[in-house]
């Protein structure tokens, strides 16, 4: 197990290494930089020494390689550099907006998790009923709609709502408090975001748990459970579930990770301060150095949420051994 | 003494000609939500195709007496901050959609096509490079790699177009490998490797057409994403830029500001928006289901 552990750390190297190369030149490859965004970016001229000197400052004329090396060293030297934008450390711009990303994360994994295991089951069992039919048109549905026109939508519905029964307009709060500071008043602000983004998260889930317990149902020691004169309730609980959950488990886990990168759109709509915002100032302000190393996080965090869901899987089912 | 042999005329066994609209009710009747699905696509295709037709104005004619109007006789969904007709926009939106959605899933699914058989095929260290290329791009969240691309070429149709394809290759590369890596040990490849046939024609001939399912299948996964992915790219600001009409534009800006004094201007697009990926994907579903029966119950 250690082995296979240390076996799968190892093989993570190059696909990391490969996305720095990957995002290293894509980002070289636009024309202009951070220096002409920041001192000629709204049209205005420039005196083309003070951009030179600015590129001077931030390394930007050093040869590709040095430029290549300065950034993977800083792993190696637990230093991430500095914004090209900002010039304050990046562990403090990522630091500042990790927390909120993460709850949102975390919170609209609870709210698919809360729609799909219920849903997934319902459809399962009256497969091929209306009800399968409601469940899985509305499960598509939470992939169709757009998550950033579902938070549009919500934000209208609280307007249009609060004005009608309370006759003032309420909005969610737009700056962040830490749950532990003041809880009311952070859930209030992100558990609507978090229900934007966790519905459509559910969709898949939703039909992963119903096709997996599908396919449970008709195996042999499910016809046993029948057989004996189980109760219905009992075989799907005790029986089924438990096995049909395998799969789920994985789904729910790979989309977590993919769910930092889901929120760019759904902290523009609610005018979050988090990593996916940060992600597209960066990007926009042509801030090499930020992008790089968000996108260095998200593939790690891709990485390693992968190996955690094998370890997990593993524990799971007695019945899989990894050599 | 002869045996009698039981022989059947092929030609004795009249297969049931339904009419087209016949065969049509029957598929609705398996395939309830496939069959509305297709009835959306099909409804926003001829949209598309005869938008200067069907359409009330011009989609750049601003009406600046009447800006973000109410839905009216005159029109029916509105009027943007523009004094735009949101109807017309949203129907020549439908072009946009259409064409970034069918363009980025045919050159998505085919490359990984292209590039799944080959790596399948040649395996060795072809496949094993080709593979960690597929793993890093795939380590990307789709939107992440489509901004990091559009940031490198520029918004604009077409660039939105390569941003949104290249995240699609891999994805479809590595579902076709693993169906091709079965195929290639069917003998029937052997048979026609030992008759000397080339790479080429085992790869386009004995392989491709083998792994057409998993290729359709992903095809039309592909273009409800791509949809509803070019929104997502509008709406940041970083896909197709005004004045074109797209469906992400229209939520774009001005939507969030107005959605209070002015609700039709947000949701409006928005529905067009869902009801297309909607179609979309219930059709995909249909699709998987008549060329993959194994997958019928998931």
């Amino acid at each position: 197990m250690y082995k296979y552990i240390l076996k799968r750390l190892l093989l993570a190297i190059p696909t990391l290494f490969g996305a720095a190369v990957l995002v290293f030149l894509l980002l070289r490859m636009v024309p202009g930089d951070v220096c002409e965004v920041r001192l000629a970016g709204s049209g205005l001229y420039a005196d083309p020494a003070e951009i030179e000197l600015c590129r001077e400052q931030l390394g930007l004329n050093e040869p590709m390689l040095a430029q290549f090396w300065a950034f993977i060293s800083g792993y190696f030297t637990w230093d991430l550099g500095n914004s090209m934008w900002t010039g304050k450390p990046i562990t403090y711009e990522i630091g500042l907006r990790f927390q909120l990303s993460l709850q949102v994360a975390i919170m609209a994994t609870l709210v698919a998790i809360a729609i799909a295991i219920p849903l997934g089951i319902i459809s399962a069992v009256k497969q091929d009923t209306w009800i399968d039919y409601v469940v899985r048109a509305f499960s598509i549905a939470g992939i169709a709609i757009p998550s950033f026109w579902l938070g549009i939508m919500i934000i209208l519905g609280l307007l249009i709502s609060t004005q009608y029964f309370f006759g003032d307009p309420w909005m969610p709060p737009i700056d962040y408090v830490s749950p532990f500071e003041d809880p009311w008043r952070n859930m209030s602000q992100l558990i609507w975001p978090a229900v934007a983004t966790g519905y459509r998260y559910s969709a898949v889930a939703t039909r992963m748990t119903r096709s997996a317990l599908l396919e449970v149902l008709r195996e042999d020691y499910v016809r046993t459970a029948r057989s004996k004169g189980l109760m219905e309730r009992v075989i799907i609980n005790r029986h089924a579930l438990k096995n049909a959950l395998l799969p789920v488990v994985t789904i729910i886990a790979i989309e977590f990770a993919f769910l930092i990168g889901g929120l760019v759109v759904t902290e523009q709509v609610f005018n979050l301060n988090g990593l996916g915002k940060l992600f597209v100032e960066a990007v926009d302000a042509q801030d090499f150095n930020l992008t790089q190393q968000l996108v260095m996080l998200v593939v790690l965090i891709f990485v390693l949420t992968n190996l955690v869901v094998d370890i997990f899987y593993a524990w799971l089912d007695p019945r899989i051994r990894y050599s | 003494m002869s045996t009698p042999q039981a022989t059947i005329e092929f030609e004795d066994i009249e297969l049931p000609k339904k009419p087209f609209l016949a065969r049509l009710w029957d598929l609705s009747k398996r395939q309830p939500l496939g069959a509305f699905g297709l009835i959306v696509v099909i409804g926003m295709v001829l949209m598309a195709v005869f938008a200067n037709v069907v359409s009330p104005y011009h989609p750049e004619r601003a009406d600046f007496v009447n800006m973000l109007a109410a839905p009216n006789a005159d029109y029916w969904l509105g009027t943007d901050a523009f004094g735009r007709d949101i109807l017309t926009r949203i129907i020549y939106g439908a072009r946009t959609a259409l064409f970034v959605g069918f363009a980025c899933a045919f050159v998505g699914a085919t490359g990984g096509l292209v590039l799944g058989v080959a790596s399948a095929f040649f395996g060795g260290i072809f496949d094993l490079i080709v593979q960690r290329i597929v793993d890093v791009i795939m380590a990307f969240p789709l939107i992440i790699l489509a901004l990091a691309v559009v940031a490198t070429l520029g918004t604009g149709t077409e660039n939105v177009i390569i941003a949104i394809t290249i995240p699609f290759i891999p994805q479809c590369a590595r579902v076709v490998r693993s169906n091709a890596l079965a195929i290639r040990e069917i003998p029937y490849v052997d048979a026609a490797r030992a008759l000397g046939f080339s790479d080429t024609r085992i790869i386009l001939r004995h392989m491709v057409p083998n792994v057409m399912a998993p290729y359709l299948i992903m095809l039309t996964a592909f273009v409800g994403q791509a949809i509803l992915l070019e929104a997502s790219l509008s709406y940041l600001g970083m896909g197709v830029q005004e004045p074109t009409p797209a469906w992400g534009l229209m939520l774009q800006g001005g939507a969030e500001e107005f959605a209070e004094s002015a609700p039709w201007v947000p949701i409006f697009p928005g529905l067009a928006i869902t009801l297309a990926v909607f179609g979309f994907n219930l059709f995909g579903d249909a699709v998987r289901d008549l060329l993959d029966p194994k997958l019928r119950n998931r």
